[in-house]
């Protein structure tokens, strides 16, 4: 059978979806898939864009796991712009090429507009589109800012959604931030006059400056052309050396214009309730499509226009019925949310409003003319009735809507439960009868499966708490029991396992699965015991029976690598190394014919050691002065740091000195796991602190300490915990910060996560470190003072105990006798594993060719 | 080479932690529990990641069977018969063993692998 083809211009996450709705559906065994994009990246989550100024890699924000785009008959060009539709022949022109189609598809999106502003094409003039605006807007500041010697002065022209963000994002690169509205309030379109000023309120106390009714006249350039002046219309300036103009976006259509598409007056192409345009053989979807007389300017609506034309495609008759068009998002951090009928627009609706102007907390909700039923609401200052609001609009809220609005801290006067046909995710338009099928049909048991089955919390995540609990309880219901239990050896969680050793002072493992546990235990709760006991000071990790229950790693002192070799790592606290260190660590690598390479955590990983050679490895470095780096260990890895004021010209205070120190104030804390901070001396952040669990920046009067970011699978950015703290305060809130993490985490529980499960999240969390909000500081400044005083270096240590050397043998009945099959080739002048088939080479006796490898054993 | 080999006196072996040892041309991994006069012999090798590590797993249990997990990946195997508990398809080969005057012995087949 020929397969027909189908073609998309444009890949945006709308076409992302498309792809995906059609392959999910086998649809790639009918349709050749064909997709134009004219960035040089595959589609990535726009909507995500803010998160690329803390999050470097721009990869980070692709869509979907990029096999989609390898698979047999789907095909992604990129950086093509399609620059004809020849309607008549169903051809399309891009790269010089002609393509053929049976189904076109657009989903061109649409345009950041300019105002017609004299200089709005200065250098120095953004819009707040893409990536590449985004990196290019970075630089810029980075730049001016070093030119200019000073903060650079920021312009946002437009105060809705599209423009607090993008002054969010110059405010995190430093720059000091205008937003200019020509309406008479922030976010006209989302929120009421009230609204807008308690948002205005809570902004300008972040220190940026709002202009509203205000137009812009002409931006003026400095000497070397550069912006450097804003004038409005009523005759003031102010200086801007950076103008982001966020004033909203038209659709890309022209294509579809000359190609005689019907377009809407105020431009997007028109289609019907199927999707298809004027031509039946072309679909419009997402941002660029006229849809029952308006645009949609969510990616919402595009994903279930995008659902509804692979359907169709199909042969299926679905039809796009309007969209929800509800908005909840963290701007400059503050929660605002709109959704449903916002403005009570509805006849005879009655507002129920709650305000707190110092708090900065405006709370609308939009009931029917009884009273009974939710039309809609908006939120500032406080979102978080938003998940269980929005559901429930069209429907009766079965109690008293003033409870609803009561500050945060109160538990949502829920009663009844949400009907099935209620959308609690409206990324996916997921219903909550979708999720309790996910348990009751398909026996999810945790999110990461609900998530998986559903599609639910997958998008903007704002409903996963939701949608766990609406498992949770179906899982409740089917009388399925909600696990926490950390393995079969232990019904209880990490944190409970902590206090009952703490409690009943078990210093043993086999007391501890004796009376609190059954069998033998596992890799799973094996370690998490070594670690528990290793907090509460209970000696050396090779002590007695403590090291049967260590990870290979911690139980040799090393991070096992591919080949079963470890490697070593000493630690360099703070970064900071003395050329004889360096020599030193150098000399054993050549030695040895260790694989040397800068880590991320600015210090010196050693590859290739063999368990036999670790102790005469670490009996150099240990001599020379060296200890242990834990790299292997579930415990504070590194505290990276700037160079700070000792010789940068920026730096405002000595943030090596107080790396090092907290380095070797935390050294071999265990932890439920690896822990790292980073200290940078001015707001440059060149440590990169807020990638970090604490992150400490410098100010003019102390230090701002930042906690629960990092980086891995699930990258996170550290959020602000107190200001201008002294060291001797930084230190103690550093503190207890970490010894409570360290008491109340879950296994592998990283701290961002650790931070959103604990009861009353970060504001919790500061009231226990700064006012002994549950009376434990004590015992918490107790136990770091403990580790502290105990701490010894744990290599030092063994290199002086016979008994734990003996276990560093390669064979028991052969200590010295090297692993026989270990095979290794040279890459760039290192030797690294051979791999599979080296291997075979290689053990045959010839060398391979090309590589010019040698067997080095 | 074949029949029993004497391979390390009972003491070297610290309970609970496996130990490498080489049999012949055989790498294999021994294990002594805290609560069984009984030593246990394994591969060495981890059939996962084709790394000689299995002797540095973690004991432990699973429904009654003692297992070791892999230190690489953590499939865990059973320690009596060797068959991995995380996939049917895989297991690691196991030696008889015995203790004698004090020394753990293990037996070598007659054939075992490649001529």
């Amino acid at each position: 059978m020929t397969k027909k083809k189908l073609a998309v211009v444009g890949a945006g996450m709308v076409a992302h979806r498309l792809v995906e709705a059609m392959v999910e559906r086998g649809a790639d065994q009918e349709w050749d898939i064909e997709v134009f994009g004219d960035e040089t990246r595959p589609p990535y989550d726009r909507v995500a864009l803010t998160s690329f100024f803390s999050n470097s890699d721009p990869d980070d924000l692709l869509l979907g796991d990029g096999e989609l785009w390898k698979r047999p008959g789907v095909r992604l060009y990129r950086g093509s712009i399609v620059s004809h539709i020849d309607r008549e022949a169903k051809q399309i022109h891009a790269r010089n090429t002609t393509f053929e189609y049976d189904r076109l598809v657009i989903a061109t999106g649409s345009y950041a507009t300019v105002p017609p502003v004299e200089g709005s094409d200065l250098p120095g003039c953004f819009v707040y589109r893409t990536v590449d605006d985004v990196a290019e807007l970075r630089a810029w500041v980075t730049d001016r800012e070093a030119a200019l010697g000073r903060k650079v002065k920021g312009a946002v022209v437009g105060g809705g959604l599209l423009g607090l963000e993008a002054a969010g994002a110059l405010t995190a690169l430093g720059a000091e931030t205008t937003v200019i509205e020509f309406a008479d309030w922030l976010m006209p379109m989302q929120v009421d006059q009230a609204g807008g000023g308690a948002l205005q309120r809570i902004i300008e106390q972040m220190g940026v400056e709002v202009r509203t009714s205000t137009a812009t006249s002409k931006l003026r350039a400095d000497r070397d052309g550069k912006v450097a002046r804003m004038q409005f219309a009523d005759g003031e300036k102010i200086q801007a050396d950076v103008v982001v103009f966020a004033t909203g976006v038209r659709p890309r259509d022209e294509l579809a214009r000359e190609a005689g598409l019907e377009v809407g007056e105020r431009g997007g192409v028109i289609a019907d309730k199927y999707c298809a345009t004027s031509d039946e053989s072309i679909f419009a979807i997402g941002e660029v499509a006229h849809i029952a007389g308006r645009l949609w300017g969510l990616v919402g609506p595009g994903y279930s226009m995008a659902e509804v034309v692979a359907d169709r495609l199909l042969g299926g008759d679905a039809t796009f019925e309007g969209a929800d068009l509800s908005t909840k998002l963290k701007l400059l951090g503050v929660d605002v949310a709109s959704f449903g009928d916002a403005f009570a627009a509805t006849n005879g609706s009655l507002e129920v409003v709650y305000a707190d102007p110092l708090a900065g907390i405006y709370k609308k909700l939009v009931m029917s003319d009884d009273a009974q039923t939710l039309l809609g609401g908006m939120l500032v200052g406080d979102a978080s009735a938003y998940t269980n609001l929005r559901p429930m609009v069209g429907r009766a809220l079965g109690s008293d809507p003033t409870a609803w609005l009561l500050p945060e801290g109160m538990e949502p006067p829920t009663g009844g439960t949400l009907p099935d046909d209620a959308n609690v995710c409206s990324c996916n338009n997921v219903t909550a009868g979708t999720v309790r099928g996910a348990v009751t049909d398909h026996q999810c048991t945790d999110i990461a499966a609900v998530k998986a089955c559903t599609k639910a919390g997958t998008s903007c995540g704002s409903c996963v708490s939701l949608v766990k609990k609406l498992m949770e309880t179906q899982m409740a219901e089917e009388g399925l029991e909600v696990n926490t239990a950390l393995c079969e050896h232990f019904a209880y969680t990490r944190a409970q396992l902590f206090d009952v050793v703490r409690v009943s002072e078990i210093t043993t493992f086999s007391e501890l699965v004796e009376k609190h546990g059954t069998g033998r235990g596992c890799d799973i709760c094996r370690p998490v015991a070594a670690s528990i006991l290793a907090s509460l000071g209970n000696g050396h990790v090779l002590d007695g029976e403590n090291a049967a229950i260590q990870d290979t790693n911690d139980h040799v002192m090393a991070n096992l690598q591919k080949d079963g070799t470890y490697s070593v790592v000493p630690r360099i606290p703070g970064g900071e190394v003395t050329p004889e260190g360096l020599i030193v660590i150098g000399q054993v690598a050549a030695d040895y014919g260790l694989y040397t390479k800068i880590t991320g955590g600015q210090r010196i990983d050693l590859f290739g050691a063999r368990i036999e050679q670790l102790p005469a490895i670490w009996k150099r470095l240990v001599d020379a002065g060296f200890e242990s780096g834990h790299a292997y260990g579930k415990s504070l890895r590194t505290v990276k740091s700037c160079v700070g004021q000792s010789w940068c010209r920026y730096g405002v205070q000595d943030s090596t000195t107080l790396a090092v120190d907290l380095e070797l104030r935390y050294r071999g804390l265990r932890s439920p796991h690896k822990l790292k901070l980073a200290v940078s001396g001015c707001a440059r952040e060149c440590a990169e602190a807020r990638g970090k669990d604490v992150g400490i920046i410098a100010t003019d009067k102390g230090w701002n300490m930042y906690v629960g970011g990092n980086g891995g699978f699930t990258p996170r950015h550290a959020q602000l915990f107190a200001e201008d703290l002294s060291t001797e305060d930084l230190v103690r809130a550093i503190d207890r910060f970490l010894m409570y993490y360290v008491r109340t985490a879950d296994r592998l529980q990283r701290t961002a996560p650790w931070l959103e499960s604990v009861e009353g999240g970060i504001e919790a969390v500061r009231a226990v470190v700064f006012e002994d909000s549950l009376g434990i500081a004590a015992d918490l400044d107790a136990a770091m003072e403990a580790h502290v005083d105990a701490y010894e270096d744990e290599w030092a240590a063994t290199l002086a105990d016979d008994e734990k050397l003996a276990r560093f043998a390669s064979f028991v009945n052969a200590p010295e006798t090297p692993d026989p099959d270990l095979v290794y080739v040279e890459e760039r002048g290192q030797r690294r594993p051979a791999n599979g088939d080296e291997r075979a080479v290689l053990i045959a006796g010839t060398s391979i060719p090309v590589r010019e490898a040698e067997v080095v054993v | 080479m074949s029949g029993w080999q004497r391979v390390c006196t009972l003491d070297a072996l610290v309970p609970d932690r496996g130990a490498a040892a080489l049999v012949g041309d055989h790498q294999v991994a021994l294990f002594r529990l805290s609560d069984t006069e009984y030593v246990h012999a394994v591969d060495h090798l981890d059939p996962f990641s084709q790394a000689n590590v299995m002797a540095r797993g973690l004991v432990g249990s699973r429904g009654g069977v003692a297992t070791v997990a892999s230190p690489m990946h953590k499939q865990a195997f059973d320690l009596k018969t060797g068959q991995c508990l995380d996939d049917p398809e895989v297991s690691l080969q196991v030696w008889p063993t015995r203790v004698s005057d004090g020394w753990v012995e293990v037996e070598l087949p007659e054939r075992v692998g490649p001529p």
